[in-house]
């Protein structure tokens, strides 16, 4: 199946981004096949609303599962939408965190954290 | 006359000289322009409160008629729209609400519901209607809000002061926007004329006849009113940093209606100000 | 790297003075100022070389070409912002740059593609690299834009520092887009406040905003001594809310006078510097989880 990362640089040795909306690139990863493949994000230059459009291309992947550090209410609506699951990456390589969810150790994001432009008022 | 107190930097007095101004205005207006931080009320503490909610649009989809063409969420600029396991799914806090979505569907499948993003709350003081825009916690953009408190600001007998929000972004401009004259208040630190630079820029900009109110003077070196000399600036006010005044306002006490030094103190910089007014009005700044 | 992030509500409580002292104290390897409407830092922090300067592009604006137009008016009609204007004699349309919210309507209308969405230059990024890595930047006069112009701002910061422990943030006043984009990433936040009823009232809306990103909280009390009582009621509310207090500075005219010529109260001799010391170093074990 396919799993995506988001990345700073198209390299499986550099670190996971710790922005998922403007992460430079996504790593898109088959776990059959065992290959990559970096993709632009074009969310990254987005006035606003740059989680959504980033999960809205994270969806147009086919991918199954997210591996990401932190991810807002709105990017995570359209991940739910299209039953995505957002699990939580760890420190570390993009190599690193593929492994580790190889072997099932990762965790599912429990965090989901308010958007930037809130969630409305009282 | 309409009168917008505004500094580039918190915390300088805008709120102190406009709520002070006002009350000692025989009729006035006081509008709060700072819609994040609203703070005028904690003075004023008006009366016979109405409020009135502000909304803004924002699209409603009908899933029968929508068929998942995208041309909506591809126009939107911001991203206020995605297109998943055949539901369309609308970001409200996202959304500029410009209509364009509504406009362009070809099945018509987008309307509009409104929703609130904070209100407009009227009240008396005395002689001072007080009017005040409250922006919702994490809403974006308080500029709906600035455009109905500005409805009550119509040209006319009665004296309106506004408490314009710090900075100079749009929310400011929408503030000065209709106002005759131009107070800019500025203390007297490095921080200060910074800040006082933005102001001054934006004022001219929109070619505003304006003054400057010095405010927290203390003895030594002013680099807000050097500003103001080498700019031409026409200092209307110094009001020199005084502790009693400092503890009023801590409290939340309005220093003209507590003590007549300080009644005098701004009836005569309140004087400065019509005087100003009537000048630039023979000048015509105007375009 | 941890993210000391320094916020305030009101304006005016402080911050700039505090994050400046804070600075100096730790010696931080990596700053920033995220006030990007108005910021201040870089008249306390001076340095010594010219930094790298950028573009910073908000949000497109709509420009309308004259020669294509046909003043049919459907754009001004369709405006949701009230931003282009008929003009002289109902024929010299333009569109209002400030008004103008880039949203794309007027040039999907016009018949004739007179109209285009132009990026337009919202401000600039400013970027120090000396002893220490300075990012700040400065907004344009009414861009609306300063959310993603903070997140810019950070991202330099941290695009470039290799071994820094902790990085400071100035924030901006308010609690809207630009503070939102600071809290991203942080892992705490002080809070400055002032002992009035408005600072007070700001404090609290502030804590709210800042509540949802669970990122540690604590307050310090700027200029306490110009209202004790005020001092004691958010001391009071500090403890029933389980935010831990990181102390008090009294007010000090020697504070402005340090200001004024360009230094932090840490570098002169000074009441206000004194008591800095120490909420810099309650900051710092709670930051550190000691607290």
């Amino acid at each position: 199946m396919k799993i995506v990362l988001p990345a700073n640089e198209r390299s499986m040795e550099k670190g996971i981004s710790v922005s998922f909306g403007r992460a430079p690139y996504f790593l898109v990863y088959d776990t059959d096949t065992q290959e990559g493949v970096f993709i632009e994000n074009n969310a990254a230059k987005s006035q606003g609303g740059a989680g959504i459009k980033a999960a809205q291309t994270v969806v147009d992947t086919g991918a199954k599962a997210l591996l990401t550090p932190r991810c807002g209410e709105n990017a995570a609506d359209v991940l739910k939408a299209a039953n995505i699951e957002i699990y939580q990456s760890i420190n570390g390589s993009l190599e690193n965190n593929i492994s580790t969810f190889n072997k099932g150790e990762l965790k599912i994001l429990s965090e989901i954290h308010a958007g930037f432009h809130g969630k409305g008022g009282e | 006359m309409r009168i917008a107190v505004l500094s580039g930097k918190g915390g300088t007095g805008k709120t102190l000289i406009s709520v002070n101004l006002a009350a000692v205005s025989k009729e006035a207006i006081y509008i709060d322009c700072d819609v994040e931080e609203p703070n005028g009320h904690l003075f004023f503490k008006p009366e016979n409160l109405a409020a009135e909610y502000i909304s803004v649009k924002i699209p409603l989809v009908d899933n029968e008629l929508c068929n998942g063409c995208r041309i909506c969420a591809v126009f939107c600029q911001y991203n206020a729209l995605a297109y998943i396991n055949q539901k369309l799914l609308i970001f409200d806090d996202v959304c500029h609400s410009c209509g364009g979505c509504v406009l362009f569907c070809p099945e018509k499948a987008l309307a509009e519901k409104e929703k609130n993003i904070g209100i407009v709350q009227s009240g008396t003081s005395g002689l001072v209607h007080v009017i005040t825009g409250i922006l919702d916690t994490g809403e974006a953009s308080g500029v709906p809000i600035i455009k109905k408190l500005m409805q009550n600001a119509p040209a006319g007998q009665e004296d309106v002061f506004i408490d314009c929000p710090p900075g100079s972004d749009c929310i400011v401009m929408g503030s000065i926007k209709d106002a005759d004259y131009c107070v800019l208040v500025a203390e007297p630190t490095l921080f200060g004329v910074h800040n006082l630079k933005m102001v001054h820029d934006l004022v001219r900009l929109f070619r505003k006849p304006h003054g400057a109110v010095l405010n927290k003077c203390l003895e030594g070196y002013d680099p807000a009113a050097q500003y103001c000399e080498d700019h031409g600036i026409r200092i209307i006010g110094r009001i020199p940093f005084d502790h009693d005044l400092g503890t009023l306002n801590s409290n939340a006490l309005i220093a003209a209606r507590e003590n007549g030094k300080y009644r005098e103190v701004f009836t005569s910089l309140l004087q400065k100000v019509r005087e100003e007014v009537q000048d630039a009005a023979a000048i015509d700044f105007k375009r | 790297m941890q993210q000391l992030l320094i916020l305030s509500g009101k304006g005016g409580t402080g911050k700039t003075t505090i994050a400046s002292a804070f600075i100096k104290l730790s010696n931080a390897k990596a700053y920033a100022d995220c006030d990007v409407d108005a910021p201040n830092l870089h008249l306390i922090m001076s340095q010594s070389d010219e930094p790298k300067r950028s573009n910073y592009y908000g949000l497109s604006k709509a420009k309308i070409d004259l020669y294509v137009c046909i003043r049919c008016d459907l754009c001004r009609q369709n405006c949701r912002f009230e931003a282009i204007d008929s003009g002289a004699g109902g024929i010299m349309y333009e569109v209002y740059h400030y008004a103008c919210e880039g949203c794309g309507v007027c040039e999907a209308i016009c018949p004739v593609g007179a109209i285009k969405l132009i990026p337009a230059i919202a401000g600039e990024l400013i970027l120090y690299r000396g002893d220490a890595v300075f990012s700040t930047a400065q907004l344009k006069m009414g861009s609306g834009t300063s959310g993603l112009l903070v997140t810019e701002v950070k991202k330099q910061m941290t695009s470039v520092i290799n071994d820094a422990d902790i990085a400071i943030i100035d924030g901006s006043p308010g609690l809207g887009c630009p503070v939102i984009a600071s809290l991203n990433g942080a892992d705490m936040v002080l809070i400055v406040t002032e002992p009035s009823v408005s600072g007070i009232s700001d404090m609290e809306r502030i804590i709210k905003t800042a509540a949802q990103f669970q990122t540690k909280i604590a307050v310090c009390i700027n200029k306490y001594d110009t209202n004790i009582k005020n001092t004691e009621i958010i001391e009071s509310f500090c403890e029933f809310r389980q935010l831990p207090l990181a102390g008090r500075i009294p007010f000090d005219p020697e504070a402005v006078t340090a200001i004024n010529t360009g230094q932090s109260i840490v570098e002169v001799d000074c009441l206000s510097g004194q008591a800095a010391r120490e909420v810099f170093d309650r900051t710092m074990q709670i930051l550190v989880g000691n607290g």
